[in-house]
């Protein structure tokens, strides 16, 4: 028990500092490697939560794609970072103002609030016992029955996505040499070949 | 102190979603630090997702949780799309400049 409160509290301590710099952090290749770190520690949290399938789809998508994403897009981007970090100071107070805000109304939320009584009765998808299945199967299995149609529209939605980027990245670049298959394919070695006979010491 | 239960978690998660709104307005001008601001703050909705399908024995809301993510990671592809192409355009990614399409 003890174990797991100290393991929380590294994690939840991490996370939060991690955020912490994620949003102050001068340049924004510290700020995505700050976010590395958040994704991680959240997926430590899921992990003791014993949401073990979300924690390594967190490290899987979020570390492995999306960051990695964020990563060549700031490096790639040739941009006056310090320009963009102006006024910085100058909106720190009304940012403080709605965070401040923000954070009260949500202890407030946190402290005058309990788990209704009826809320055991309207389970949408009961989770299994631990020793029967894992968290992984039971997904699963509700996933490709309960949930099938939104699992096959968030497919859609990421095909939508992955069209929509290409299609908003790609030009066509005039002046450039590129590859034109059709007439690579059309070539015959006997338009571009001549076999000669070289007589020894003559040459051609 | 050690026993950790719900509150804990949610405790975590506002945090992490005010962190993400602080960010937004701290980080005004630089629309790639927005962009990291709303996956933080996805991150905290996720996490009191998984908090209270943990705590009521309910999957739906790990469910609920990866097709969060799913929308997480389709939104950061065509909003790095859209930056890249804005740079491309103005050679700026500076959030005030993004003006051209008020009428």
């Amino acid at each position: 028990m003890i174990i797991q409160g100290l393991v929380f509290y590294l994690f939840a301590a991490l996370a939060i500092a991690g955020g912490v710099l994620v949003i102050s952090a001068k340049n924004p290749v510290h700020s995505v490697l700050w976010l590395i770190v958040v994704f991680f520690n959240a997926a430590g949290l899921f992990l003791l939560q014993g949401a073990e399938f979300l924690a390594m789809v967190l490290v899987v998508v979020y570390v492995g794609a999306v960051a990695v994403l964020f990563l060549f897009v700031v490096m790639m981007l040739d941009i006056n970072f310090v320009q963009l970090r102006q006024g910085f100071l100058h909106y720190l107070p009304s940012g403080a103002l709605v965070g401040i805000v923000l954070l009260v109304e949500l202890a407030v939320v946190l402290v005058g609030w309990a788990v209704s009584g009826e809320a055991p009765k309207s389970l949408a998808a009961p989770a299994p016992e631990l020793a029967k299945m894992t968290n992984t199967e039971a997904l699963g299995h509700i996933l490709y029955t309960q949930y099938l149609y939104l699992f096959q529209a968030s497919g859609v939605v990421l095909l939508i996505a992955m069209i929509g980027s290409i299609l908003l990245t790609l030009r066509h670049r005039p002046g450039t040499r590129h590859q034109n298959i059709s007439r690579q394919v059309d070539r015959h070695p006997k338009d571009t070949l001549e076999i000669r006979k070289v007589p020894s010491g003559g040459g051609i | 102190m050690f026993a950790i239960g719900l509150t804990h978690y949610l405790v975590v998660a506002a945090a992490l979603f005010t962190l993400g709104v602080l960010g937004i307005f701290l980080n005004r001008k630089n629309v790639i630090v927005i962009l990291m601001s709303i996956e933080l703050m996805l991150l905290a909705v996720n996490l009191n997702l998984v908090a209270f399908s943990t705590h009521l024995h309910d999957l739906a809301g790990q469910v609920f949780s990866m097709f969060i993510l799913t929308v997480a990671a389709a939104e950061a592809a065509i909003g790095l799309a859209i930056v890249v192409v804005f740079f491309r355009n103005r050679g700026t990614i500076a959030v005030e400049d993004i003006s051209q399409m008020k009428g």
